[in-house]
């Protein structure tokens, strides 16, 4: 499965970049288990990633929750809570 | 129903003119505008810079309008963001909205900003004397959105 991740305000700044193309292994198949995959590529990663800090997961533009599917061709954004207004 | 998010600064006079006259059925606009303080956390702000998930923003903002025009009787709604580096005294967000009568109009812009605050992909980042930071989320945000909710 292949999908586009984005990558907004600090945790771009983080990771040092806005978007990647990935091909997903068999076992990501939800935001909680990308999560968990994301987590794993190092420490950086894995301080964002790991469940402590809050991130919010949009699909296709729609704020979903950390169960939500992922599907070919989707894509995926991680954010820090909103501060507009 | 109009959303705008843009880098340049808005006429607020001009907007609410086109809002008011755009029906003579309209007896009541109600606005508001957020802008940029000098002052965060007692830290002196020198600049504001917004970003934002272009795409998802205007998404994020058209539902807030919808959900609005579901819950109360209004003829127009408007919301203008501004992105990219802001100074103090800017404007940052104008929300705007048409109705016969004034208290629908003053629900529905309170019920768009809390939303708003909540839910549109925007982040602020602030540049302090000690050097910039993101602003973080406020539980209070949070509390005055969630008083909306309909069991």
């Amino acid at each position: 499965m292949n999908i586009k991740i984005l990558y907004f305000a600090r945790i771009k700044e983080s990771v040092n970049y806005s978007t990647e193309d990935i091909v997903l292994p068999a076992d990501v198949s939800n935001i909680n288990t990308l999560k968990n995959y994301l987590a794993g590529r190092g420490e950086v990663w894995a301080d964002l990633f790991n469940g402590k800090q809050t991130i919010r997961a949009a699909i296709n533009h729609e704020l979903v929750d950390d169960m939500m599917a992922i599907n070919d061709g989707d894509e995926v954004a991680f954010f820090p809570p909103v501060t507009g207004g | 129903m109009t959303v705008q998010v843009q880098t340049a600064d808005f006429d607020v006079a001009a907007e609410l003119a086109a809002m008011r006259t755009a029906s003579a059925d309209i007896g009541a606009v109600v606005s508001f505008i957020g802008q940029v303080r000098d002052i965060n956390d007692g830290d002196a702000v020198s600049t504001l810079t917004l970003e934002h998930y272009p795409g998802m923003t205007e998404r994020a903002l058209e539902q807030i309008e919808q959900e609005a025009k579901s819950r109360w009787n209004i003829s127009g709604s408007l919301i203008i963001h501004r992105v990219g580096m802001l100074q103090p005294l800017e404007q940052i967000v104008l929300v705007a909205v048409a109705s016969a009568h004034r208290g629908e109009a003053f629900k529905a812009c309170e019920f768009i900003m809390d939303y708003l605050k909540t839910q549109a992909p925007f982040w602020k980042k602030e540049s302090t004397p000690d050097g910039e930071r993101w602003v973080e989320a406020k539980i209070s945000d949070d509390e005055a959105q969630s008083r909306w909710k309909q069991s």
